[in-house]
Formats: structure tokens, sequence, C-alpha cells
């Protein structure tokens, strides 16, 4: 790839290339007992890097952390976890 | 045909014959006649251009970046406070590669409030990424903003066209303006290599996130060093059609002189006058005259001034706490060189001072005497200061 003068970028839609999940400082875990899949979660996620399912699914490549999902859950069923911990 | 032009008249006829698309401005005081002229020329139906009013410089520069974007010929005018209200859009259109063309009318900035010339405005905005080209008189300003249009395009960087307020702007003197035809021989339309076009839709200014930032600042850089070339064989190809040439610098009889002074725009005229009546003597007194500020012509300075015992820096800027910016920038360029000249830096000019005959011949006794003696005792000094107004003398 060389890059454009003015860095201008040709190729159009191509933001998914920018995996944002290295951001992440902290991590969302699923309690798949607790979810009841409502897709409340999704909704609210900015990226979006969360989606509707029983459990719900994380995109963790896109996923950077900001902890939205957990905090609008009804069901408190995401927990945000240091990276790096388990 | 030969006109009685003031520089700004100059700067907007220029604009005119360069068939500019898109005009952003906002007056301000000493450019206003560019912007008053341009205006008059949309509205009289002599040029087909989009003249947009806007409610700041700020705003102005930012219609600039837009339609220069969608691949119009832009051009915008200002001074002083409006170029400092321009300085975060000056950096957005040089980053974003857009070959935007402007006159500078140089005043002196606030405060205290002060509407004559000065270099500090353009000197203040030094970094922000576009060529300065400074103008000796008011057929430079039109033969050096036809040139712009030419060096901005083909190499996706604006360009500042500085002229000393007032002392240029504002007078007028006889000007040869070009047949349009001839112009457009020399200045084809604009091609640009990027558009914002919905039909081809790309990303302009995206976030330059720390993996990619370094390299396409360095692509500026290695942009504004190939300008340097482009600058040369602009002008070359201008000279040759139109019987002017300007070169990144003058030499006016210094390549035997022990004693060189170094200026910048308006002022170089007065010290020709100095430096003929000293060559009347025989005494090897001689003028750099610098017209491309940014890109910095090191090689050629150090070619120019290399031989000189003693080299005075004339400038109408001052960077407080530290010294002219002329200065700092020539001295810098002989940090590797063995036996580099003297050099004094006499900040003059601001706010619109005369410069006197006797100011410019006191720099050069100065100079002499440094050259002679080996030796600078002081190397940043005020010319034509009223000392005793400072308390520096009882």
């Amino acid at each position: 790839m060389k890059l454009t003068a003015g860095a201008v970028i040709t190729e159009p839609g191509n933001a998914a290339k920018n995996k944002t999940g290295s951001w992440r400082a902290f991590r969302p875990i699923i309690d798949v007992e607790k979810c009841t899949g409502c897709g409340i979660c999704s909704m609210y996620c900015p990226e979006p890097a969360i989606h509707k399912g029983k459990p719900a699914k994380v995109d963790y490549d896109y996923c950077k952390g900001c902890g939205i999902c957990a905090n609008e859950c009804p069901f408190h069923a995401i927990t945000m976890v240091p990276e790096g911990k388990r | 045909m030969k006109k009685m032009l003031t520089g700004n008249e100059a700067a907007a006829i220029a604009a005119k014959l360069a068939r500019v698309k898109v005009i952003s401005a906002y007056p301000i005081t000493p450019q206003t006649v560019v912007v008053e002229k341009l205006s008059e020329f949309v509205a009289d139906g002599e040029l087909d251009a989009e003249f947009m009013k806007v409610e700041s410089e700020h705003s102005a520069l930012s219609a600039c970046v837009g339609a220069a974007a969608a691949g119009a010929r832009t051009f915008t005018a200002t001074s002083s406070q409006g170029l400092v209200y321009m300085a975060e859009m000056l950096f957005i259109a040089s980053g974003l590669r857009l070959p935007i063309v402007m006159a500078n009318a140089n005043r002196a900035l606030s405060a205290p409030l002060n509407i004559w010339c000065d270099q500090q405005d353009s000197m203040a905005v030094r970094d922000c990424g576009w060529i300065q080209l400074y103008c000796e008189n008011n057929q430079e300003i039109m033969d050096t903003t036809i040139q712009a249009f030419r060096v901005a395009e083909s190499l996706s960087l604006p360009v500042m066209v500085c002229f000393d307020g007032f002392i240029l702007s504002h007078t007028a003197e006889p000007v040869d303006v070009p047949e349009q035809k001839d112009v457009d021989e020399f200045l084809p339309p604009f091609k640009p290599q990027y558009v914002l076009d919905p039909e081809k839709p790309v990303t302009m200014g995206p976030m330059g996130v720390p993996e990619y930032y370094e390299e396409i600042k360095c692509m500026q850089q290695e942009a504004m060093r190939a300008a340097k070339e482009k600058l040369v064989k602009v002008d070359a190809e201008f000279g040759k059609k139109f019987g002017r040439r300007y070169k990144l610098l003058e030499r006016y009889h210094s390549d035997d002189a022990d004693v060189v002074l170094l200026t910048m725009g308006s002022l170089s005229s007065s010290v020709k006058e100095i430096v003929d009546r000293y060559r009347e003597r025989g005494e090897k007194v001689g003028l750099v005259k610098l017209k491309s500020f940014r890109p910095f012509p090191v090689e050629e300075l150090i070619d120019a001034l290399g031989h000189a015992k003693a080299v005075a820096v004339l400038e109408k800027n001052i960077s407080f706490g530290s010294a002219g910016a002329l200065f700092l920038d020539t001295a810098a360029s002989f940090i590797n060189v063995e036996k580099p000249p003297l050099m004094l830096d006499f900040i003059c000019g601001l706010g619109g001072r005369d410069v006197e005959a006797l100011q410019i011949k006191e720099a050069i006794r100065a100079a002499a005497r440094a050259a002679e003696s080996g030796e600078v005792r002081k190397a940043v000094r005020w010319l034509g200061l009223r000392e005793k107004l400072v308390g520096l003398r009882t």
C-alpha cells in the first residue's frame, strides 16, 4: 500500500479494515444464564459490535469496550472485565 | 499591456487571468481592494466564478477548502488578523494537500492595533505547510500570483503570495498585464488528482492514526522539498513566455561583496538604492533578496552568502524571546558549513515604521565592523528604535 497525498482514501467503505478491538481496556463478558436474547445491548451498541441472539454475541474485533451494553442490559447479564484478566 | 496598478489590483487581476472558479474572502485593511475588485469582476460578468461571501476569514478559508476539494481553482486574500484567524484552516488546507492560492497583504498584528506593514502575520504562520513567496513590487505580485497556481496544482500544495501592506498594496506603479491567451497557454485548467464526487466517492480528511500520521507529514515535507525545484522550473518557463524571472532568491551585487544584506519584500528596493551608492564608491556591499521563504532554499543561500564576511539580515518580524525568523533560518542553514559568515539580525520596520536610508547604512556599518574585527558583540538589534521611549537609554 502507498499513501496518497493528503491521505485521501479512494476505496469507499473500508472502515471495517480498522479493527478497533485493540482499543479495548475492558472486555464485556456475557452471562449465558442471565441473557434473555432481548437484543437491547445490540440496539445501544454504537459500533455495532454486539449482536442479538441467545446469548448475545460480541464481535471482539471491533468492540472498543465502552461498556454501554453492560450499562443498558436490564438483566445484568453483561460484566466488564479488565483485559488480561479472566 | 502596461497599466498603473496598485499591488492589490495586480493580485486581483492575476487571479482573474488565472480564471479562478471560486473566490472566498473577507475584507480587511490593507487587502480589501483585492476582494472588492474580484467581486466586481464576478458581478460584471468579466470573470466566470463563484464569489462566496462569508462572515469571517476562518469561514473564507473553510469555503476555499471545500471548493478546492471539489476540484475548483480557488483563490482567497487576507491580511494580519485575518490570516491568524485562518490559522486552523491553513494547516488543514495544506494537510489535505489542496492547491489554494492566497494573496496576503503583510500587516502588523494587534495589540496594539496597527493596520500598517510588517511581516509578522505571515511569519507567525510560517510552519503551516504553505509555500510562502514574498514580492518586491507590483509586477512581481502579478507574476508570482500567476505562477503560484502552476506550482500549487502540480504539487498539491497551497501557496501564499505575500506583499507589503500599503507600501505595495496601495501604491500604484506601472505593471505589465499579460494577455489572457498567453496566461491560458501558461496555465492550463486545473485537473485535480482527487475530487469530491458522489459518483466516485473518496474520503478526504480521515483520521490519521499514529501508525500513519508521521508518514503523511513526511510526504508534506517531501512535497515542499520538491517545490523548490518546481518553483525554479515554473519561473523559468514563465520567463521564457513573459520575459520576467525571479528565481528563489535574487543576488544583487552580492557575489563579490564582503558585506551582504538579506531582505524579503519591498524593503529590497530601498536596500538596492543604498547598495548602488556604496558600489559607486567602490565598496563591496551587496544584497540577497529572498523570494521563497517556504520552501527555504538552504543550498542556494549557502551559495549566495557563503563567501561573505558578514551578513546583515533586515527583517520586519520578530520571534519574541528569540530573533527574527529569517535570521534564524539563515543561521541554521550554515550550521554544518565550515567558516560561515558572521551574521547580524536587524529587526526593523515593525508596524509601518519607515526603514530609512540612514538605518540601512547603520546596518551596513555594523556588519562591516563585524567583518573587520571578526566578532559580533550583539547579534540581534533593532533599527530605528527610539530607545528613550523604552528606557534603554536616558
